[in-house]
């Protein structure tokens, strides 16, 4: 290996200090890695905004404000944020069984297509809020449910990986949903007073309260998502069945010698991340558009992925990245209108932070960052990868 | 079933019969067969329908009637049923003439669409020809992911890697050449498959270096291809105004494209899809026909064994990875540069995936991954091809996105193993630490 | 014949937290067999794979003919005549065996390999050694011991004069063993000189010239083969007066309480090698399964503790049918299971202690309540069983994976053998562990069967069989060849069964 230079030894020292500053400063141990992450993305992310003649703090002040300006656009952000809790969940459950669910999207499309056509039903309108709004985010949730649960069910009976067979399934549900949202003949689900796709509207007592009259509307499904992160964290550090996730994603074999059921335990795992899916398309539906249109849920289950990852798949920790990703693309608009640049350098900003995170291994090595006792093993350096894909 | 009735059954039955996935498949073709005769032959417009061999006006063609050759597929299917649940000697047959029947279903589909569109007959010349065009992507794909994953680096980011060599490939072409120039067209395809090198060298350093899981790895590079290239079409390749150029030409293999009727629809096709085929030569050349494509192949079996013979495991899967990037690099520069001329976002379309469907299918082999990219290769066209039919089943018209979606069904079909168990390369996806 | 070959002169490595080797030296003369003597886990291996270029010596120098010699990889060993044949077979299953003789090493025509030419050279050595392989064979269609002489040819087609044989006779028959030391001899005879790793006494004293042993990372005596004796060996090797004879008292069987009639199984690649066997257990007793590996064992065991279906048979445990309950149903029975591979089916690794002592038992009422986990009682129980296992680790929360392989085993044989046992299946216990932990291993299982419980144990180990059982089934081919009272059976007789499936040698020469 070669001698560092000096400007490398200058910015290992700088990042030394600022490690010290924050390691005295919020005791944040655990997310190390994903701060620096991010503080080197948009480091590479300005020299990027400057090489386009751009000045990057100019950029990077107009996303800022665009993100927490004020009052309004901070709620946009929140609001933005909410459906990104349900797809980065739904890749983190089954990440901890070993699971890799890359179906987030087809999953929220799923939920979103039984929420929008249950809330649209003819009765819906004549029973109270307090049903109908149950009814809606349940048919969301069992409608990802049952799609996510396909794949666990391929992957056990057939060795399917669930890499590649949850992205079919995704491209599936989308044409599906072109059709069923787009075709005229036969109509199944459009609104046909609509000149674009889309669905019927739903019924007024299924949809969730608004809480700020924001860009997007923030409504009451957030309380959704938060509590159910809650749920989901319980579930995994304090349950049997969190128990049962653990052993099978860390040793499969061992999991089948002490008795536990691995396949239900995959099935279960992928059902249940869809239906964290379906329920976040479920609020979006209810909430936020009062109808789907396909291309509604577009990339956000990478998305979800990219969040779940930053978080290092805590359900709470997915709380705050959610809020970073979602309240980033909100803001970028405002840096679009004030930077003249396309919100694509958001896009890109994203990937790096996930680049850098997934591959946390550089970000230690150039901040100098050691790891936490056994604990501090990153959860991405899986020992082995469990059948060929 | 209680324990009684348990233990009753096990005496009557000491050896239990399995259904295993064979017998189900010859099942369900059976079946298939049966509905077939009973349900569509009779049922089906009987007037003679034609596969033309050549574009009209006036082609040559081959004429049928549809209930018949309908009824000859089932009858075949009933066979392959018949064999796969009979006695031992004949069950040798069974596996052949379950892949024959696969194959059948090909023509079956066909003569239905056509029977059950207005159009009187169709070009299957040219629908072959389109299935080899469309396979290109994909067995370059695969072929990445054969050189990656023979030498134990499970590759997922093969979609990632096509999608940025071609964002950068024809941004080089857009920049330098205004997507216009065919010397620079040359060039920019060249960096194109450089670009996929470098992408190839990220997911082996995270892999290799870095010890990141691999299918996180892989992902991360689909995600962060995503995140480049919309940010290079909207902030450079958009800002040059070159949004469309010029494609590469297509090339007539000499003597053979001068075939009657179906030699310039057979032999004439872009330079990148007469590369495609001399790198799965390649490939299966150097792999199983070579010192180093032995040691490739050792890395992804046994890593360890061939550490103790003094190969340097780590190097080969750099080196072995990084030239699957190569490879992937020329199948994105078809994408922006031969197939259509430009860039457009996530234009890949799920093809990375596919590919590595073909290379399941294909158990890990250079033949039988450009098999199975035919495969997924006619299925595309093939949706393409009866969207244009118009096929209607009574009265409704079957809806495009069904044929559009074609593609993405037979891949799960095909790795839910419906062709039969694939076993990989023993060491993949298991990262190798050197001994010190 | 005394030209040194091979010097090893002070030689230290060390891992993190490990010093494996502390000071060794050793020499090897032309044409001798030298014996490196040692228990599990004593240094010997780590001597050998620097020797062979697969770890750096941290300080010290290794000599080949005089020159000192640093290997990068085992490359440069290779190229200096150094070759080794593993414990754990080095080869490729998918490849044949001519592909996995001339890996690294390959032999070609221009840029393509030169099977052909490959093929002859592997005959020519097959012949001059007497070691006969078929090139074209698939490697993972053979026997261990073909397998093994796979392993020889490819060490002699890089022209190795120095070989290292690392444990060369764990997987080989009594009979098989004897074979081998005839073709190690005419080796040397050949010129070869032998590096002959082992820890088994007999062995040492009927095969080798000069002996090294080694206990703790460090050399603690040098002899010759006659000037040893099996006990002054093993007491060197272990540091203290060791007794060869588990210490017990008669057995006093009760009733049958494991009925295994006509079971089938298959193994993952689908061959059927459990063949329709039967076997009872009676309560009270030690049941000796002997065998070669690979003839079924360890689908027996799995099949009978759930782990793998019965594919014909039927498996019943006091009296119940229990062919197809899953594992959790057996184990409630009363049915412990200590697996074979600890580290793949008996823990997990990245847990703690805690959570890997209530592994399979998490769902009983004592350890949750409607589903939430009761960590205190887990962590109260994972104390309990340190302190009655004498389990060494810093507290019940640290990571298995910190543990010695001893220690790892002492928290499987805790967590099993706890609770209202009747019944203990127990796979290669004592694999990989130093004596002190054989030795407790063993006093627990005699000490269940004196409470009467019923043992079923498994093990490559003809002398753990010998030692602990009291009557001594031996595996061949799926089926129990021939079962025996353990007073009457002989190495030699069980030797041939294991080898032959049959007690006459008139069978054997038939085979």
């Amino acid at each position: 290996m070669s001698r560092p230079g000096k400007a490398e030894a200058g910015i290992t020292r700088a990042s030394g200090h600022l490690h010290r500053l924050l390691t005295e400063a919020w005791r944040l141990q655990p997310l190390y890695v994903s701060l620096y992450a991010i503080l080197l993305s948009f480091l590479i992310g300005g020299v990027l905004i400057s090489m386009i003649g751009v000045n990057p703090l100019t950029a990077y002040w107009a996303l800022l404000r665009g993100m927490v300006g004020n009052g309004e656009r901070l709620a946009g952000s929140l609001a933005r944020s909410v459906p990104f809790i349900g797809s980065a969940l739904a890749l983190a459950l089954p990440f901890r069984a070993g699971l890799f669910n890359i179906g987030a999207e087809g999953q929220l499309l799923a939920g979103g297509l039984t929420a929008a056509y249950v809330g649209a039903l003819s009765w819906m309108s004549d029973v109270p809020g307090i049903v109908a709004i149950p009814l809606i985010l349940i048919a969301g949730t069992m409608g990802g449910a049952a799609w996510g649960g396909i794949p666990g069910v391929l992957r056990t009976k057939t060795g399917a990986h669930e890499v590649i067979s949850t992205i079919m399934l995704n491209s599936v549900v989308l044409f599906a949903a072109r059709w069923m949202v787009g075709s005229r003949d036969p109509v199944v689900l459009r609104d046909t007073d609509s000149t674009v796709p889309r669905t019927d509207p739903i019924a007024d007592t299924a949809v969730l309260p608004e809480l700020v009259d924001s860009q997007p509307v923030l409504h009451t499904g957030l309380f959704a998502l938060l509590g159910l992160c809650v749920v989901v964290a319980f579930m995994l550090n304090r349950t049997n069945f969190g128990f049962e996730i653990a052993t099978v994603g860390l040793n499969p074999h061992a999991a089948h010698y002490a008795g536990m059921n691995v396949n239900r335990v995959i099935v279960l795992a992928m059902a249940a991340a869809g239906a964290f899916a379906g329920l976040a398309a479920a609020s979006e539906v209810s909430g936020t558009n009062g109808h789907l249109q396909p291309g509604t849920f577009f990339l956000m289950g990478f998305d979800g992925i990219a969040i779940a990852l930053l978080a290092r798949t805590k359900p709470v920790a997915i709380i705050a990245a959610a809020l970073l990703w979602g309240s980033m693309l909100s803001g970028a608009p405002l840096m679009q209108q004030e930077a003249d640049m396309s919100i694509d350098v958001v896009r890109i900003i994203q990937a790096l932070v996930l680049l850098f995170v997934a591959a946390d291994a550089i970000v230690r090595y150039l901040f100098q960052v050691r790891e936490q006792g056994q604990q501090g093993q990153s959860p991405f350096q899986a020992a082995s990868v469990e059948g060929a894909v | 079933m209680t324990t009684l009735e348990h233990a009753s059954s096990l005496a009557h039955a000491p050896q239990r019969v399995r259904l295993d996935r064979g017998t189900i498949t010859s099942l369900l073709f059976g079946l298939l067969g049966v509905a077939l005769i009973a349900g569509v032959a009779p049922a089906i417009d009987s007037t003679t329908r034609r596969f033309n061999l050549e574009r009209p006006p006036d082609p040559a063609g081959i004429g049928f009637h549809p209930p018949t050759w309908i009824i000859a597929i089932s009858v075949f299917y009933l066979i392959t049923a018949i064999l796969g649940f009979s006695p031992h000697a004949a069950r040798r047959w069974a596996g052949l003439s379950r892949v024959l029947s696969a194959l059948g279903l090909v023509p079956l589909a066909l003569v239905l669409s056509l029977a059950l569109s207005d159009n009187a007959g169709t070009n299957v010349t040219n629908l072959f020809s389109q299935s080899l065009v469309l396979a290109t992507p994909l067995a370059l794909g695969a072929t990445t992911g054969l050189w990656s994953e023979r030498s134990g680096i499970i590759n997922i980011g093969i979609e990632g890697t096509m999608l940025a060599s071609a964002g950068v490939g024809y941004m080089t072409y857009a920049v330098v050449g205004e997507a216009s120039a065919t010397g620079w067209l040359w060039f920019s395809i060249l960096i194109s498959v450089l670009a996929g090198g470098l992408v190839a060298a990220l997911h082996a350093v995270l892999s290799i270096r870095f010890g990141v899981n691999q299918i996180v790895s892989g992902v991360v590079i689909n995600l962060f291809a995503l995140g480049l290239t919309g940010f290079l079409r909207s902030e450079v390749i958009f800002r040059t105004g070159n949004t469309s150029g010029v494609s590469t030409s297509d090339v007539g293999l000499p003597l053979l494209s001068s075939i009657p009727v179906v030699g310039e629809q057979l032999f004439r096709g872009g330079p990148i899809y007469w590369m495609m085929y001399l790198v799965v030569f390649g490939t299966w050349l150097v792999m199983f026909r070579t010192p180093w494509g032995l040691r490739v192949r050792s890395c992804g079996e046994n890593p360890h064994a061939a550490e103790t013979l003094g190969i340097n495991v780590l190097r080969v899967r750099y080196q072995s990875v990084i030239l699957g990037g190569l490879i992937a690099g020329l199948a994105g520069a078809w994408f922006s540069m031969e197939s259509q001329g430009g860039f457009e976002d996530n234009m890949t379309n799920a093809a990375g995936f596919i590919a590595l469907a073909a290379l399941i299918f294909g158990k890990w082999t250079p033949w039988g991954a450009f098999g199975g990219a035919l495969l997924f290769g006619f299925s595309r066209a093939l949706g393409t091809r009866l969207q244009f039919l118009g096929v209607e089943v009574s009265g409704f018209e079957i809806p495009s996105e069904f044929f559009q979606s074609l593609p993405f069904v037979v891949t799960l079909i095909v790795v839910a193993g419906a062709v039969g168990r694939s076993v990989g390369p023993a060491a993949a996806g298991a990262p190798f630490q050197k001994s010190r | 014949m005394t030209d040194t070959v091979l010097e090893v002169d002070s030689v230290t490595k060390t891992f993190p937290g490990v010093v494996a080797n502390e000071d060794v030296s050793l020499t090897l003369d032309e044409g001798e067999i030298h014996c490196l003597l040692g228990e599990n886990g004593a240094g010997k291996s780590t001597l050998v794979n620097m020797v062979f270029g697969l770890y750096r010596p941290d300080r010290g120098t290794i000599r080949v003919r005089g020159q000192d010699v640093y290997f990068e990889d085992s490359g440069d060993a290779i190229a200096q005549g150094i070759g080794m044949v593993h414990q754990h077979f080095q080869l490729i299953p998918v490849f044949t065996v001519a592909e996995n003789i001339i890996l690294g090493n390959e032999v070609t025509k221009g840029a393509l390999l030169d099977l052909d030419t490959a093929r002859r050279r592997i005959h020519a050595l097959a012949e001059r050694y007497g070691l006969a392989v078929d090139p074209d064979a698939r490697v993972g269609d053979l026997s261990v011991g073909e397998q093994q002489r796979v392993e020889l040819v490819k060490a002699l087609f890089r022209d190795a004069d120095i070989l290292i044989l690392d444990e060369p006779t764990a997987v080989l028959t009594p009979g098989e063993v004897d074979d081998f030391f005839g073709v190690v001899r005419s080796l040397t005879q050949q010129g070869k000189s032998i590096i002959f790793i082992t820890h088994k006494l007999r062995e040492v004293l009927a095969v080798a010239d000069r002996i090294t042993v080694l206990r703790a990372g460090k050399v603690v005596g040098s002899t010759t083969a006659q000037g040893a004796t099996q006990q002054s060996l093993a007491n060197l090797m272990v540091g203290r007066d060791v007794v060869f004879r588990v210490e017990k008292a008669d057995a006093d069987p009760g009733v049958p309480v494991v009925r295994v009639r006509g079971l089938r199984s298959q193994d993952d690649r689908g061959a059927e090698t459990v063949t329709g066997l039967d076997v009872e257990v009676r309560a009270g007793e030690v049941f000796g399964i002997a065998g070669v590996e690979g003839n079924g064992q360890r689908e027996l065991v799995e099949a009978i503790c759930g782990m793998r279906p019965a594919t014909g048979g039927r498996v019943e445990m006091l009296g119940e049918d229990i062919t197809d309950w899953n594992p959790r149903r057996i184990n409630q029975l009363g049915v412990a299971h200590i697996p074979e591979n600890r580290s793949k089916h008996g823990v997990v690794a990245q847990y703690s202690i805690a959570d890997n002592l209530v592994l399979n038992r998490y769902s009983q009422a004592k350890f949750s309540a409607r589903g939430v986990r009761n960590t205190s009682a887990i962590n109260a129980e994972a104390a309990a069983l340190m302190e009655q296992f004498d389990v060494r680790a810093t507290g019940a929360s640290a990571a298995l994976s910190t543990l010695s392989g001893g220690n790892q085993q002492k928290v499987v044989a805790a967590r099993e053998l706890t609770g209202e046992l009747r019944i203990l299946v127990v796979a290669q216990p004592t694999r990989g562990l130093d004596v002190g932990s054989i030795e407790f291993i063993h006093r627990q299982i005699i000490a269940l069967r004196d409470r009467g419980v019923a043992v079923l144990l498994v093990s490559a180990e003809l002398d753990e069989i010998m030692a602990l059982s009291d009557r001594i089934g031996v595996m061949y081919r799926g089926r129990l060849a021939a079962t025996v009272d353990a007073a009457d059976a002989t190495r030699e007789a069980l030797g041939l069964l294991m080898a032959t499936g049959s007690s006459s040698a008139t069978d054997r020469e038939k085979q």
